[in-house]
């Protein structure tokens, strides 16, 4: 078909984000390894994930690639996630808050 | 790409990442994703509401955990192994990460080959890729036998802290182990027709009757790299948080 050619890109390409997701991989177990806490630890552990689930999903998956219309249509909806996120975390602590009060020894 | 622009505009080609783009493909009639495979987009659809499903899965963790006034387990320590004497944390998640991106990076390269149609060299990444799976999931099923039999980890309770420690852990990595097995189910059928030389020669498939074509093999590739792409959120949120 006519579009075969259009996902057709040089194989270092694969092989240097390959090497990437490991060094990322690593740095994030290493997170783990070291006992970072607190903030640091999270910042750390977000920062990680993110750059590896980009490059998963911009190469990988050759989101950089396509039509900036299907890269909208993909890539907007999830954003509604964090709606959902701060919904979950409000009533996260309402439950805490009323457990605190009630139940906690 | 112009050919699609009416006649009364002259034909002005917008680069495909302009966002001009995006209103010029989404308002023009019959076909919004320009020269994309409907087989690609119709995957990249099912893979959005599969995001929401596993988000839903970290989302309720998400409350669970925050509102527990118990202790939640430490992950790192409930994870550990001994190795050699020493005392390894997370070593096995660690292990499964890497077989994981290393899968994902076969299953790019095979993606890579099969539009070059070399079907020999495809094939071979396909099968490499889902013995990767295949032993991601052995692991898996190793270390739910370890934590239920050794830890006594329940989903209604477990000695370490809060209850609901099991109940997270089971249903998400369960029903991520589930799309692996499925990813190496689906990854077999693709990589005997591979091999069969169904794609070279576009026979019907034996479910849809669809011309073969190795758009399927980057169709497949974006399944299996979704599943590695959520391992990469529960690996940073369930393991190391």
């Amino acid at each position: 078909m006519e579009h075969a050619a259009d996902q057709q890109h040089p194989i270092g390409v694969y092989l240097k984000i390959w090497a990437l997701l490991f060094v990322l991989s690593a740095a994030s177990y290493a997170v783990d390894y070291f006992h970072f806490e607190g903030y640091l630890r999270w910042s750390l552990i977000l920062i990680f994930m993110l750059l590896k689930a980009g490059l998963i999903v911009a190469v990988f998956m050759h989101m950089m690639w396509e039509p900036i219309a299907m890269i909208y249509t993909i890539l907007i909806p999830p954003l509604l996630l964090v709606v959902f996120i701060g919904i979950g975390a409000l009533e996260a602590d309402y439950t805490f808050f009323l457990r605190s009060i009630f139940f906690a020894p | 790409m112009t050919q699609a622009h009416s006649h009364s505009h002259p034909a002005l080609p917008v680069h495909p990442t302009d966002p001009k783009g995006f209103v010029a493909d989404w308002s023009s009639d019959q076909i919004a994703f320009k020269k994309v495979p409907w087989g690609k987009v119709m995957m990249w659809i099912f893979l959005v509401s599969d995001t929401f499903i596993f988000s839903v899965f970290l989302i309720s963790y998400m409350t669970v955990r925050m509102s527990s006034v118990v202790p939640w387990p430490n992950p790192s320590e409930v994870f550990a192994l001994e190795i050699a004497g020493s005392h390894v944390p997370l070593v096995l998640i660690a292990i499964m990460t890497f077989i994981l991106i290393s899968s994902s990076g076969t299953m790019a390269m095979a993606v890579n080959f099969g539009y070059r149609k070399n079907r020999k060299v495809t094939f071979i990444l396909l099968v490499i890729t889902a013995l990767l799976g295949a032993s991601f999931v052995g692991m898996q099923a190793f270390e739910w036998t370890k934590l239920i039999t050794e830890e006594g980890v329940r989903p209604w309770g477990n000695p370490m802290g809060a209850h609901q420690f099991g109940a997270a852990f089971f249903m998400i990595t369960g029903f991520h182990g589930t799309h692996v097995t499925i990813g190496v189910i689906f990854l077999v059928v693709v990589a005997v027709k591979v091999y069969r030389g169904d794609l070279d020669h576009e026979r019907p498939g034996f479910l849809t009757g669809r011309r073969g074509n190795y758009e399927v093999v980057e169709i497949m590739g974006l399944y299996w790299h979704f599943v590695d792409l959520v391992w990469v959120f529960i690996f940073a949120f369930f393991y190391l948080w």
